[in-house]
Formats: structure tokens, C-alpha cells, sequence
């Protein structure tokens, strides 16, 4: 056992693995997703939702897949070939990527990286580049406009987003993603971090709906005034790997803020019937909970108008981050700090 | 620290891939008529009048500077979080003092309008 | 391990040579930043596989996930007209060559003093050293100087970009929220009896 575990083969094949054992659930999670999105949204508007395919819409999922894998691929004539093949590929790479660092347990990740938030932060601003690419290769103007908006918006958002995780930086102590779960252990529910960091909690998963381009900040696509935005020119499988990226994102954004401010896979309460339960099921309930909150949010708000989205991120989100730091930052030179850590 | 890297560069050659053959599937599986009307670029039903890139407001570059200006802050908060016991009330002061200077260059922003959109 | 990391630095170091020659004679400048994108990538896992963790990550956070955004944005909304830039080639040239021998010169200079080769190499590095902890509590402390001057710096590029690139359009209207919220009912409506005068 000792020899197979040293050997130089072993390392990437393990790293292998562990990817596989990732990558497939996301990649259906991904798909049973947008089945939720419909039913959850049907049943909010009254309706049943897709119901045909399979035991209540249940295979839904695969049809569309299959469906989207038989449809033809355009390329605009005026379009970059290259590039225009090359951006729904750049937009679906980074979304992947992060879910290296994301932890499921103690220690337990693709990659137990010591600087994982950091890590995590630089890869999820990549995915702004299959965007303006994709909207500057269509050669087409209602994809250059949704891509220039999401683009600006993107930025605005990831400014809020990374002033919020320093003020879980400042009570953790470390980039460690497993650390930082492991930080918040102790007491039940009130021993994680959304209670001290409230503002950055709800900073952080509201940029998290921002980022992501859903609704109410989806104007980058607003179908109502730029048709689709920068997807606009995009067919069968281009299409589908920039709807992948945007769902797994969601995903994402979902067990990240379960990891950082709801206590990753602790249960609530520290007492017997809730300690039962395996920490992968708490993890995976909180982060079900938290894309049910992306749903709800997208059924009952209006679309933001697009000066309303930049003043959000800029004139709200900025100042309240930076005076919360402060404001965690005098606590923790205090006697206070005894309650924080 | 390679360790923990090549997980992350195998990862990315799977993504690559996994990227990758569903578009190349798709163009072989999926049927291919062009004509000239499908493969123009999307309009409300008339002829496209002129180039897709046309010049844009200038406020957009003003966002992506001032963007990567904040994205240095962050990268000066992040270790300065994570070692924030260690450094003390010195290092916890230093940062104030960071921060206030910025803060200034924020309210300037603000009061110029910088952060109107209209 | 040795052997892998060896072949994987020759892996980075071409990749990013090659993109780095391809940003300068590509024909397309959007081609051009996206090769560099490419250099910087490159550029990040070579600190990686020499154990700088924070600075590999801060180069994609700042340089790809930043300030390449912003060259892009730049190169291609300015509608830039290749033949028009090809006409200044050759009034340019004598200035650019200046440059390009100065720096060329300097690169020389350092290289001729540095003391590269004549320094122990470093020993090997601990296998969970978190060199972004060891980063903060030397610059907080020790280089508060220079990190205070650099927050400076950051303020004066602000005021700079705003400066050079802020137009005021004033025929364009803008939301007073703060007006909006604070305004009463007295002002905006006004009760009116329409009833008249008993007939």
C-alpha cells in the first residue's frame, strides 16, 4: 500500500479521480437544475411546469440535451470563426476550475490548496473573458452591447464580492477553504458567520446573483431589450455551454456561501438527532436551500434597470463593505474579539 | 506546492476537453444548411446598417480603471486579513490609514460623478 | 516529482515565450491582448512552480482578471483602423528604437550586476508553507513605508483616470434617489375640491 501510494503514477491518477467523482454529480446537478428552475418557477406562477417527459418532467433534463446536441452550429458569416468557437469554451472552463478548491468535507477537495480563496476569487474573474469575446467575435450588435454591459457589471460586483471575503479572511485567518468551515465550528447555527459579517453575507450573495447575470441584473440578456445579449448569435452546443457555465456558477456561488458564512458542513445545532445527519448531506441541504433562494429571487423581482445595477454595486455595496471591515476590524482589537472568535 | 497544483492543471485539461468534444459533436451531429439570411448577424428584421463595433462611452473604460485600482486594494487587504492577529495594533493601524487614503480617492470619485450612470 | 516539475517549467517557459513574440506580430490587436492573457497565464504557473502561491494568484486576479479586461475593452470599442496605424510606422521608428535600445541597455545592466549565480540558492521550501501569511506579516510591519506610498499611488491613479477620462454630459438626466425618497406628500399632491358650488 505504501510503494502504490509514493508511486510517481499515483498522484494524477488519484487527481483523476477525484475530478471524475466532482465533475459528473455538478454536471448533473447542473441539469436537474434547470428542471427546478421550471418547476419551482411554475409552481410560483401557478403552473405545473414541464410535466411530459418521463414521471413528472422528470427526464425533462436529458431531452433538452440531447435536443441541443442535434441542433445545428451556426457561424455568423460576419462573425470570428475562431473566436466565436473558442469563447462558450473560455466562458465554461473557469466555471469548472473553481470547483478544485471548493471543500466537501474536512480537508476533502480536489485540491486542499493553502491560498483556495484567493485561488478561487482569480479563477471566477475569468469568466468575463468568454463573454466580451463572445460578444465582440458575434460581430453583432446586440451581442456586443449585452456583452460590454455584463462585462461592466461583472467588474462592479467582483470589487463588492472580494471587499466581503476579507472580512472572512479577518476572522478565519486563512485562505484555506477547509479552515475557514472549520473556523465556524463550535456551537450550532449562531457560531457561524453570517451573523457577525450579516452586511457581508448578504453583499456577497447578492453579488453572487449579480455575477452571475440571473435576474433581477440580467440586463446583459435582457430578452426584452438586447434579445439575448452577447449569446444572441449562439446555437446547440454553443449555446448549451454558456447556459452549463451559468448554472454551475450558480452552484458555485451557492456552496461558497455555505462554506463561508453558513458553516459549511456543520449541522445547526450540535445536539443528537442533527449530529447523525452526515456533514456532506448539511452542506449539500444549505447549498439546495441557497439556489431555491437564487429561484425565488429571479420569480418575484422586477429587472433592475442597468443605472440602478451600477449604483447597487458601486454607491451601496463598496461603502457598506469597507465600513463593515473597519468596523470588524476595531471589534477584533477590543475585548469583543472573545465573542467573534 | 506542486502537489496541490497539478490537480488543479489536470483539471484543466478535462475542462478543455469536456468543452470542447460537445461542440465538435454537435457541428458533426447536428445538420448544417447555411444560407446567406441565417448566417447574418441578428436584426429586428431589416438589413444591418453598419458595423457591429462601433465606438462606445467612454465611461466604460473609466469603470475598468477604477476597476483594477480596487481589485490592487483587495490584493493589499487579503494578506493583510489573513495575518491580522499576528500584526498586531500596528499592522491593524497601517491598514486604517490605507484605507483612509483610499476612501478619500472614493469620495472624490463619488462627488465628480464618476459613479452616475444614466 | 524533480523530473515533473522540470518538464513542466520547459512546458511554461515555451508557452510563454511563444505567446509573448505572437503579441507583438499579430496582425489583430484583439489577437495581440489575448496572447498576452495567454504570456500571463503562462507567467503565473512558473511562480507556482517555484512555490509563490500569493504572487502566481494576484498575477491572474490583477493582470488577467483586471487589466487585461480593460485592454480589451479598450482595443475593441476604439475602432482601430489598421492602415491608419501602419501609416505612422515609419515617423515612430526612430523614437520606438530609442526606447527598445534603452531598455534593452537597462535589461544588460541588470543583468550584468545581479548577482545571480554568486547567492546560495534558497533551501527547499517547507511542504505547507503559506507564503501569503509570510508576505503580510513582513509588509504590515516591516515595509510600512513603501505599503503606505503605494496607497497613495492608488489614490493618485484614480484621480488621474477620472481626470483624463470623465465628460460631463449635461443634456443627459440622471435618478436623485436620495431626492426620491425624501421627497413628502405635500409636494407632489395637491387636494382639489371639484365638487363646485351647490346648484
Amino acid at each position: 500500500m505504501h510503494d502504490l501510494v509514493n508511486a510517481a503514477w499515483w498522484p494524477p491518477v488519484w487527481a483523476l479521480i477525484k475530478i471524475i467523482i466532482v465533475l459528473i454529480p455538478l454536471l448533473l446537478g447542473v441539469a436537474y437544475l434547470t428542471l427546478a428552475e421550471r418547476k419551482v418557477i411554475g409552481y410560483i406562477q401557478i403552473r405545473l411546469g414541464p410535466n411530459r417527459v418521463g414521471f413528472r418532467g422528470m427526464l425533462q433534463p436529458i431531452a433538452d440535451a440531447l435536443k441541443l446536441l442535434f441542433k445545428e452550429v451556426l457561424i455568423p458569416s460576419t462573425a470570428n470563426r475562431f473566436l466565436f468557437l473558442a469563447a462558450p469554451v473560455l466562458a465554461f472552463v473557469p466555471a469548472m476550475l473553481v470547483w478544485a478548491a471548493v471543500p466537501f468535507g474536512p480537508g476533502v477537495a480536489i485540491s486542499n490548496m493553502n491560498a483556495g480563496l484567493l485561488y478561487v476569487l482569480a479563477i471566477a474573474g475569468l469568466g468575463v473573458y468568454g463573454i466580451i469575446i463572445a460578444g465582440w467575435a458575434s460581430n453583432s450588435k446586440y451581442a456586443f452591447l449585452g456583452a460590454m454591459r455584463a462585462a461592466a457589471q461583472l467588474v462592479a460586483y467582483e470589487i463588492a464580492m472580494g471587499f466581503a471575503l476579507v472580512g472572512v479572511l479577518m476572522l478565519a485567518q486563512t485562505l484555506n477553504l477547509s479552515k475557514i468551515v472549520e473556523a465556524q465550528a463550535g456551537g450550532g447555527f449562531w457560531s457561524w458567520y453570517w451573523l457577525p459579517l450579516f452586511p457581508f453575507f448578504l453583499v456577497y450573495f447578492i453579488s453572487g446573483v449579480a455575477e452571475t447575470n440571473r435576474a433581477p441584473f440580467d440586463v446583459a440578456e435582457g430578452e426584452s431589450e438586447i434579445v439575448a445579449g452577447f449569446h444572441v448569435e449562439y446555437s446547440g452546443m454553443g449555446f448549451a455551454l454558456f447556459f452549463l457555465a451559468e448554472y454551475a456558477n450558480m452552484i458555485f456561488i451557492s456552496i461558497l456561501t455555505t462554506v463561508l458564512f453558513l458553516g459549511g458542513w456543520y449541522p445547526p445545532f450540535n445536539v443528537a438527532p442533527f449530529t447523525w445527519v452526515p456533514g456532506l448531506i448539511w452542506l449539500l441541504l444549505k447549498t439546495a436551500f441557497l439556489l431555491y433562494v437564487f429561484l425565488w429571487i429571479r420569480a418575484t423581482f422586477p429587472r433592475y434597470r442597468y443605472d440602478q445595477i451600477m449604483r447597487l454595486g458601486w454607491k451601496v455595496f463598496i461603502p457598506i463593505t469597507i465600513a463593515w471591515i473597519v468596523v470588524v476590524g476595531i471589534a477584533l482589537e477590543t475585548p469583543l474579539r472573545a465573542i467573534l472568535r | 506546492m506542486l502537489g496541490h497544483y497539478l490537480p488543479v492543471l489536470i483539471f484543466l485539461l478535462i475542462a478543455l476537453v469536456v468543452g470542447i468534444v460537445p461542440l465538435i459533436l454537435g457541428s458533426k451531429l447536428g445538420p448544417n444548411r447555411p444560407d446567406s439570411e441565417k448566417l447574418s448577424p441578428y436584426e429586428c428584421g431589416f438589413e444591418a446598417f453598419e458595423d457591429a463595433r462601433v465606438k462606445f462611452d467612454v465611461r466604460y473604460y473609466l469603470v475598468a480603471i477604477l476597476f483594477i485600482l480596487f481589485d490592487l486594494e483587495i490584493a493589499f487587504l487579503f494578506p493583510w486579513a489573513v495575518v491580522f492577529d499576528s500584526v498586531g495594533m500596528t499592522g491593524f493601524l497601517a491598514m486604517m490609514v490605507f484605507l483612509a487614503i483610499l476612501v478619500v480617492g472614493f469620495i472624490y470619485e463619488w462627488k465628480k460623478g464618476a459613479l452616475e450612470w444614466e | 516529482m524533480m523530473l515533473t516539475t522540470t518538464i513542466l517549467f520547459y512546458v511554461f517557459s515555451a508557452i510563454l515565450l511563444v505567446s509573448a513574440l505572437l503579441v507583438i506580430t499579430a496582425r489583430n490587436p484583439v489577437y495581440s491582448a489575448l496572447y498576452l492573457v495567454l504570456a500571463f497565464f503562462n507567467a503565473a504557473a512558473l511562480f507556482l512552480l517555484l512555490g509563490a502561491e500569493f504572487l502566481g494568484l494576484i498575477l491572474i486576479l490583477v493582470y488577467v482578471g483586471a487589466v487585461m479586461v480593460l485592454f480589451l475593452f479598450v482595443v475593441m470599442m476604439l475602432d482601430i483602423n489598421l492602415e491608419r496605424l501602419k501609416e505612422g510606422f515609419l515617423r515612430y521608428l526612430p523614437l520606438g528604437l530609442a526606447i527598445a535600445i534603452v531598455g534593452v541597455l537597462e535589461m544588460v545592466a541588470v543583468f550584468w550586476t545581479a548577482p545571480i549565480g554568486r547567492v546560495p540558492a534558497p533551501g527547499p521550501i517547507p511542504a505547507n508553507a503559506d507564503n501569503t501569511r509570510a508576505l503580510g506579516e513582513l509588509l504590515y510591519t516591516h515595509y510600512l513605508y513603501p505599503f503606505e506610498i503605494a496607497a497613495v499611488i492608488l489614490l493618485v491613479a484614480i484621480i488621474a483616470a477620472i481626470a483624463l477620462t470623465l465628460r460631463r454630459r449635461p443634456d443627459t438626466k440622471s435618478q436623485a434617489v436620495g431626492k426620491q425618497v425624501a421627497v413628502a406628500v405635500r409636494e407632489r399632491l395637491r387636494m382639489v375640491d371639484l365638487r363646485g358650488p351647490k346648484p
